[in-house]
This record gives C-alpha cells, structure tokens and sequence, in this order.
C-alpha cells in the first residue's frame, strides 16, 4: 500500500474504533440504530468486496452472490440454533462451508463465459431459497418459517450495547479481511488473478494455473460473502427464504458497480450504498410527494430506478472511479 | 396417460410464452450484445398500453398494430437518450442501468394502473376444437404468432440490407462504419425491435397469466434460462429453446410426481422443478457452451 | 337506615370516582405522543413481488389524512410514517428500527407479512412497542401472555382451514381432496389447520401440490391435481394464481367442490378475472364486505366508504378489497387511540386494545364484531361462509366464531 494510503487507513480505523465509545456522551447523535445501520453496511461491504474479488478482480461474472450470503446465514443459524455454537466460532465456519460451496461451483464454472455463467450463478441463486424450503430438510432450516436467533451478547460484562458490540464486531471481521485481502491482491497470486481478468489467453500461455486460480477464487470470494451472511445472521436475529431471493444478488451487484470494480475502497463505498439508497429512494419520494404535488403516485421503487441510472450516467466507473478521476483531475490542476 | 399429455402440452403452451420472449432478448443481443434485464418490464408496459388502448374503445388488433408501433419508438428513445451516452460503459455498469429501468417500467406501470389483475382478451376464436383441456386455441395462437415473427425476423436479417447492415453493426462496428453503415441508428433499432417483439410477447402471454405489473418476473427468468440453452445469438434457438424448457420444466415435476406415486416417497416435485430445470440447463452448457444451437465464436490471438 | 348507607355507599363511590379521574386527567405520554400529534410507523410491500397490498399502506394514509382534516383523534393529529420494505425480513428490521429508535413512533400498525413479522417479533416486544393489528393471519400473533405488544386482526388461517374441513367432513360425501398450496409460511399455516380440521380424516387428502409465487402459471399443478381424482379443491393461493387455477380446472373440465381461502376471495381481483361462469359454486369464508356485493349497496357504513373512497382516493379502483382492509382496520386503530384519551403510553394503548367487547367495526359482516380482552388478543374470531353465485358471494349459515379460544 502507498503510504499516504496507508495513513488514511489507519485514520479511518481510529476514528472507526473511537467514535461509537462516545455514546454516553452524544447519545443521540451515536445511537444504538445509528451503530445497528452501521453494522449493516459493514456487512455489506464485506459481501461486495467478496464479489468484487470474483468479478472486479478476477473477470468471472456472479449474478448469484446472494447464494452464498444465504449458505452462510443458514450455517451460521443452524449452528447456533441447532447446536449451541457460539456466534463468533459461526464465522469461520461459514467461512469454510461457503468457500467449499464456491469452490465446487467453479469447477464447472471453469467451462462457462460471460453471459452463460452468469446465468449459471443467476440460477445457484435462485435455486437456493427453493432448497432451504426443501422438504427433507426442513427440520434442519425451518423450511418457509426460519429460524429465530439471539442477537450476541457482550462479553466479559464490558460496559457496551448489544449494538455496539455488535459494531465492534463487525468491524474487526471487516478489517481482517480487508486486510487479508489487499495483501493477497498485492501478491504473486493477486497479479496473477487480475492477468487472467484481463489477457487470460496470456496468462495462461505464461504458465499461471487459470483453472486452480479460478476456482480457488470462487472459493474465497464465497467465503468472504458467506462470512457476511453469518454476520447478517447475528445482526438481524433471524432467517428465512424470503431474505434471500434473486433481488438480494442483484443489489450486491449495484453495490460493486456503483462502489467501483476493482477497487477495495469501491467495495466500502458499495457497500454504504446498498444500504443508504434505500433509505435515501425513500426519502427522496416522500419530499417530492409532499412537496411538489404529481397527478399520480410516485413510488420509491421508481425514484430508487432513476438515482441508479443517475449515479451510473455521471460515474460509469463507479463512485471509486469518479473519486479517482477527480482526484486525479485535482492533481493535474496543481501541477 | 392422459396427464402425461396434458403436462407436454402444459409444457409447449408455457414453453410458447418463453419463446417469445427469449426472442425479444436474442433480438437485443444480436443488434447490442447486451442482454436487457428490463425487457420483461419494457414487455408488461407495453402490454398495458395496449390495454388501455382496447379500453378506450379500439379493437384488439388495431391496438396490437398501435403498440407494437408505439413500443418501438419507445425503444428507439431509451437507446438514444439512456444508452447512447454509456456505450462507452464497462458491461456491467450497463446491467445495472438496465435494472435501473426494470425498476422504473415496473413501479410506474404499478403507478398508472394499479396493482389489480386485469383479464386480457385473446384474439383467437374460444372454441372446444383444442382437446378440451389439452391445448387450447389461445395457446395455439402464441405458438403460430411467435413462429410468425421469427419467420419475419429470419427473413428480415438475411435479406434485406437493413437487416444486414444491422447484423454488421453488431457484429463489427468499426468495419460496418468504414463501409457507410450508420452504426449508432442501427443500434437504436436494434432496440426498437426487440421492444416491439417484447410487445407481442406480453400481448400474447398476457391472457394466460394475467396482466398485472409483476407479470414477467418469473418469466424472465425462464426466458434467459431458454435464450442460452438456445444459443444466445440464435434466434430460432432461443425458440427452440423456449419450448425445450417449457417441456423440461412439466416433465420434472411429472416425473416427481409419478416417482411419489409409485415409492410414496416425495423426492422431487413443483418445489424443485425450477432448481432441476436449472441444474439440467447449466449441464447443457457445459457440454455445449455456446448452446444447442449457437456457433461458437473463435477468436484468433 | 338503609337509605343513609346505600347513599353513603354511592357518595364515597362517586367521590372515589371523581378522585380517580382528576388523578388520570393528567396527560401521559410515551414516546411519539404529544399534545399536538401522535406519531404511527408502518412499513408496506410498495415493491417486489407482494406490491398488490401496498394498497393497503396507501388506504391507511389516506385515512389519517381524511381524520387530520377533520380534527384528529381527541385533537392530536395523526403523524402516519410509512416505508416500503419490499417483502424482505432484514429491510423489516432496519426500517423498524429506525421508526422505534429514530422517529420515535408511540406504536407500529398494521405490518404486513409472516416472515418480515416474524422478524421483529421479539424486537417489538423487547422494545415494549405495541405491534398492533398485523396483516397477516399467522396463528402466532395472538399470544398475550408470552409476546403481550402484539395483536393480530385478521381471523387466522389456521382456524378458517378448520372451518372449511369441517365444512367438507359434513357436506361432500367420499371426499377426495386436492389443496393447492402456495409454498410460503401463509399456505403452510392454512394447511395445517386444514389438516387439523380434518382431524382422522386427512387420508381423504389425496393430492398436495405446492407452487411458487414466483412461478408464471399453476396450470401443471392443477394438471395433476385433476390426474389424483380429487372431487374436492383446497384453494391456498393468493389471488393471481387462484384465478389461474379456477379458470384452468374449468379449461380442462375438472369439477370439484371448490373452497377458496379468504385472502382471494375478492370479486374484482380473482372471480371475475378466471370468469364468472367458472366461479359458481366456489365457497369461502368471509369477514368483510365484499366491494363488488350488490346487497351492501344501501347499507351506513357501505355508503360512508364509497363516499370516503369518492373523496379521499379518487380513482382508485373500488373493486380492490385491499382498499376495504385498510379502511377497516383505520378504523379500528382510530378507535383505539380514541380509548386512549389523553394516557398515550403505549402500555395504556395495548390495554385499550384488548379492551373491546362486540365493538361493531365498519365493513365487517353483520353479526361479526370485534372482541379481545387481556387473553384474547384476536380481535376477529368469526366467519361466515358464503357460495359464489352469480356475481356475488351469497352467505350462508350462520356466523361461526371460535371466540375465546
């Protein structure tokens, strides 16, 4: 990492660390909800930057990501449900399901281009809420009702909030892969992801392994959003088929775009943004609804439609890419 | 014997419906190379302005003559006014404008006609001669009007020079531009093509499923799933494919269906006849990556 | 003697009564309650596949909106917040949580759905929020003692399974049954209680398919069902589907008994649509009036909907029973807040709600009427069945009620 990136980390980590222990103090502005959103976003970051490093680094299409955050909410539930494993030992655990779940998928995988293997993943994740609903395995998942779990408890009686402890949780998963995974995009290993991205013809003449990488990339890229699902699952305390249908995998999706392909700040910023847009179409619909009066009722779906095409029309790249070429444009201003 | 019957025909009646949208899809592709999230919802949209057209008085086919008209100048505008300034934009960035207007198409549909379903008339005479039960004369129609179009589209890419020159926009740009083709139009009507034949397709699709915004969500689905089995680039695959998958789809459930008769046991059934359906068409692309039907593209290095 | 005593007795009554009330003339208010306002959160399918009952959101705004003009509830206006959660069990829970924890709301009503429900469940009553009148008729919201912040609305399905397997057991000789069921938490509960109805009897099921709100058609589905030889047709579906499968049966020439669960048992969004014709016969149990029912036409509280719905939803599409269902339970939850006075704790709110006894609520059939108490907390217990004939559900029998239980 460049150095001065380096100190923008690190400063955004001790703000990250400080500012939820100033609850006492501004408990309005630093709530419990404000944590609880928080969190959410964490997570989804987690889960974009799990398909970025497919798609964004590695060039193979997933429009099922979602079906990987649903393996590993259920693991995680199940575990903690059926066999009392304590919420933080469910992480690895999905962790290691969800990178065998991707693994094997890419195998075949391998085989597929482009349209065919988004299909393909389009298919894996719509196949998956049909398979937690199956019938012989309803004893384990709860079929169409789910399972209800307990938000985790803080340990050591530490003087937080289940939400802010909730937070700090996260966090720390969050910058443990993150960190895991700029040092393995900065490796041999990564350079040889972004080549097949790139000239796989190339990189596979010069010796690179493409299949083993490839796979092994589904592998790890669904493990990073099957440990989001496993946090989601602690986070909202309850699972079910209707939380994880195709839309889910196409959020993530908006999320990589508009956070930005191949770029690790892009998959925070995608993140941010799966979560806010929402919040943000609403809000936005409630303002023009009441403020400038329409013949007919506009929905938060349709404002929620346009903001994409919006965001997409002034930043293709994504809004990592519009940061950088700003910044860039800054620079050359300067100098 | 006789559900087995009906189920096949179940299958092709279903199988009609993803035909005909799957050629909507394959028309954006050969002319764009995208593939259009928002054409089920571009379809539904359209479906409904016909029906407000028959509402306010005029007859079925006029109002299909108008839609089909107004659906392709509604095309034409997206392609110009949305797509044309991203044709520079990385594919994905695309998608996503798409789900952009699926987003849009689908609430203001909502919107303007609320969320009621609303019967659709079929223009094919309601009389007993389909085995009563079996196949009806509806069905019938979508199968004869979807082979109608494709016919029509066949004809128009290999001979005449519009179609020609579309194709080679599509398929190189830069030497279809050096030899006068006037490329950005030809994508432009690319579009309001394949709008026009995503019109049909919700007119006809809508009397069997009713009309209502969420229509063709889940036909979509098995559009795609057909598009590819097909060959993406292949029109009359993604025909064939349609009806491949209609069929696939009742005969697993079928299947599952004699399976519990027979052990009492329930393995498989409608729950899962989506999943396998999936699972064998993601075999078929492994065996045959480019579809049944599709030409594999070899690329020089 | 006796006079001077019973006088004793009614004067320090009255007086303890007076006392009583000075003490409680003062206002109490939790969160979301002021003296001008009173702030209510909902959240709605606007999006996604069940978009249809965000009608329902819109009808309830609307009420508010029509109640604030004339002069809201014991003076407070009506503060509506509502938010789209698409379905989705974890959008439920942000947005909720927001509503409890940001904008304050002194109660949620009218949520919509099991699983997203499901979701806040334990939330709610951790939070000590009233979760008032939930739309959806799973039977587990009418648990006072274990979750006492949540109360249901609707009759629930697994009692009107029950009435209709009791209907078949006593009607149609040699039942064989065939149930269509959509394969969600809402199909699964109205099967159960099917099954349950039919007590020893469930062999007479000989035929359960299940289909996908997301699948394009049931006509396989209703393929097979004709194929067991079923003379008896169970059908749980919402009203899409519902429509596809009673005009399918009739495509195929399949006649059975056919009973329809209440959710699509509206004229103008599921009869008409699969044809009148192919309707007659089918029997439902109902708990409202019916939009499209000639025979409410001239009856009060008919007359002050259509006018309401002329003023305040111009154009909205009469024939949509969403729009009779938000009216409805508007005004249940008006009625409510009106109990409340000027104590708007939501403790004195969930008191207030399991405080009616045969309230008469607009719409509802006639001798139906709302009753909770603090161990009843299911307003609505009664049904009544009803055979579609010609274009209208003709109703038969006499109410049935499963009250107290």
């Amino acid at each position: 990492m460049a150095g001065s990136s380096r100190v923008w980390v690190l400063g955004a980590i001790v703000v990250a660390v400080l500012v939820p222990l100033l609850q006492p103090v501004f408990p309005d502005v630093v709530s419990n909800y404000r944590l609880f959103l928080i969190s959410t976003m964490i997570i989804a970051s987690i889960a974009v930057l799990g398909l970025n490093l497919l798609t964004g680094f590695n060039g193979q299409f997933s429009l099922g990501h979602g079906a990987f955050y649903a393996v590993g909410a259920y693991t995680a539930a199940i575990l903690m449900d059926k066999m009392n494993v304590p919420y933080w030992a469910t992480i690895p655990a999905a962790a290691i399901v969800c990178f065998i779940v991707g693994y094997l998928f890419g195998l075949p995988a391998l085989k597929l281009e482009g349209h065919y293997l988004a299909l393909a993943t389009f298919a894996l994740a719509l196949a998956v809420p049909q398979i937690l609903k199956y019938k012989w395995l309803e004893g384990l998942t709860g079929g169409v009702q789910g399972i209800v779990l307990m938000k985790p408890e803080v340990p050591f009686g530490l003087p937080l909030s289940e939400d802010q402890w909730l937070y700090y949780f996260c966090l720390v998963v969050m910058i443990v892969l993150f960190w895991a995974a700029a040092n393995m995009l900065n490796s041999r290993s990564g350079r040889a992801m972004m080549a097949i991205r790139d000239q796989y013809m190339a990189a596979d003449t010069m010796g690179i392994d493409t299949a083993l990488y490839k796979t092994v990339t589904f592998g790890i890229s669904a493990a990073y959003t099957g440990i989001a699902g496993a946090l989601s699952a602690s986070a909202i305390a309850f699972v079910a088929p209707d939380s994880f249908g195709i839309f889910l995998s196409i959020k993530f999706l908006i999320g990589l775009v508009v956070g930005g392909m191949g770029s690790l700040l892009g998959s925070v910023l995608g993140g941010v943004f799966y979560v806010l847009v929402d919040n943000s179409a609403q809000s936005l619909t409630q303002f023009i609804r009441n403020d400038l009066g329409l013949p007919f009722d506009l929905s938060a779906y349709t404002v929620f439609g346009v903001l994409l095409i919006a965001i997409i029309y002034l930043m293709p790249m994504g809004i990592a890419g519009g940061l950088f070429i700003a910044y860039r444009k800054l620079r050359g201003a300067r100098a | 014997m006789e559900q087995f019957l009906q189920q096949i025909a179940s299958g092709l009646a279903n199988g009609a419906i993803y035909a005909c949208v799957a050629l909507a899809l394959v028309m954006i592709y050969v002319s764009t190379d995208h593939i259009n999230f928002a054409q089920g919802e571009m379809a539904m949209f359209s479906t409904y302005i016909s029906w407000q057209l028959m509402s306010w008085g005029m007859s079925f086919w006029v109002a299909f003559a108008l839609t089909v008209i107004i659906s392709f100048a509604m095309g034409v505008l997206i392609e110009r006014l949305i797509l044309r300034p991203l044709h520079n934009a990385p594919v994905l960035s695309i998608i996503v404008v798409f789900i952009g207007l699926l987003a849009i198409f689908n609430s203001m549909a909502g919107a303007f006609w609320s969320y009621l379903i609303k019967e659709f008339p079929s223009p094919f005479p309601k009389s007993d001669f389909g085995i009563a039960g079996v196949i009806g004369p509806h069905q019938l129609g979508v199968v004869l009007i979807t082979l109608i179009v494709l016919g029509l589209l066949f004809v128009f890419f290999r001979y005449t020079p519009l179609g020609l020159a579309m194709r080679a926009a599509a398929q190189n740009p830069q030497s279809a531009r050096l030899v006068g083709v006037r490329v950005d139009w030809m994508l432009a009507l690319g579009w309001g093509l394949a709008a026009s034949v995503g019109a049909v397709a919700g007119i006809m699709v809508a009397h069997i499923v009713y009309l209502e915004p969420n229509m063709m969500g889940g036909i979509l689905l098995y559009a795609f799933a057909s598009a590819l089995v097909g060959g993406i680039s292949n029109p009359a695959g993604a025909v064939a494919g349609g009806f491949i998958v209609g069929i696939l789809e009742n005969m697993v459930a079928y299947a599952g269906n004699q399976l519990e008769k027979a052990t009492g046991i329930y393995i498989i059934g409608n729950g899962e006849k989506l999943t396998v359906a999936l699972i064998i068409v993601i075999f078929v692309l492994t065996v045959k990556p480019a579809g049944l039907f599709g030409r594999v593209v070899v690329k020089r290095v | 003697m006796a006079t001077s005593r019973r006088s004793f007795v009614v004067g320090a009554s009255a007086f303890a009564v007076w006392g009583a009330n000075s003490a409680f003339a003062q206002k109490k208010y939790d969160d979301g309650a002021t003296d001008k306002e009173i702030k209510i959160g909902h959240t709605g399918p606007y999006s996604g596949p069940a978009s249809s009952y965000g009608q329902i959101g819109k009808t309830i705004e609307a009420f508010f909106k029509s109640v604030n003009e004339a002069g809201g509830v014991n003076g407070r206006k009506i503060n509506f917040i509502t938010r789209d959660d698409g379905y989705s069990p974890p959008k439920m829970v942000e947005l909720v949580r927001q509503l409890v924890e940001q904008d304050k709301v002194l109660c949620l009503f009218n949520t919509l759905g099991t699983p997203t429900n499901t979701a806040i469940h334990r939330y709610m009553n951790q939070k000590k929020v009233p979760q008032l009148y939930v739309a959806t008729g799973a039977s587990k919201w009418g648990k006072p003692k274990e979750f006492p912040w949540t109360m249901g609305f609707q009759p629930d399905y697994h009692t009107e399974g029950v009435v209709y397997a009791k209907h078949i057991l006593a009607n149609v000789k040699d039942a064989k049954i065939g149930v269509l069921m959509q394969n969600d938490d809402y199909g699964k509960d109205y099967y159960e209680g099917f099954r349950e109805g039919l007590g020893k009897e469930t062999g007479k099921i000989v035929k359960h398919v299940t289909f996908e709100v997301t699948d394009p058609t049931v006509d396989s589905q209703v393929i097979q069902l004709k194929d067991s030889g079923a003379n008896v047709f169970f059908n749980i579906a919402t009203p899409k589907a519902a429509a596809q499968a009673i005009r399918k049966a009739a495509d195929i020439g399949w006649k059975p008994a056919q009973y329809l669960n209440n959710v699509s048992a509206s004229v103008g969004s599921v009869m008409k649509p699969a044809g009148l014709e192919n309707s007659q016969g089918i029997i439902t149990a109902q708990y409202l009036k019916d939009p499209t029912d000639k025979q409410w036409e001239n009856t009060d509280d008919f007359k002050a909907w259509v006018a309401w719905m002329d003023k305040w939803m111009p154009g909205a599409n009469k024939a949509d029973a969403n729009h009779v269902f938000g009216y409805a339970v508007s005004n249940l939850m008006l009625e409510t807040l009106r109990k409340c006075g000027d104590t708007l704790t939501r403790e004195n709110v969930m008191k207030q709600a399991a405080n009616y006894q045969k309230y008469k609520l607009p719409l509802l059939l006639p001798g139906i009427t709302i009753n909770t108490s603090p161990t009843d907390y299911y307003p609505i217990q009664s049904v009544q069945l009803a055979r579609f004939k010609g274009e209208t559900w003709d109703l038969f029998g006499d109410v049935m009620s499963a009250e107290g239980s």
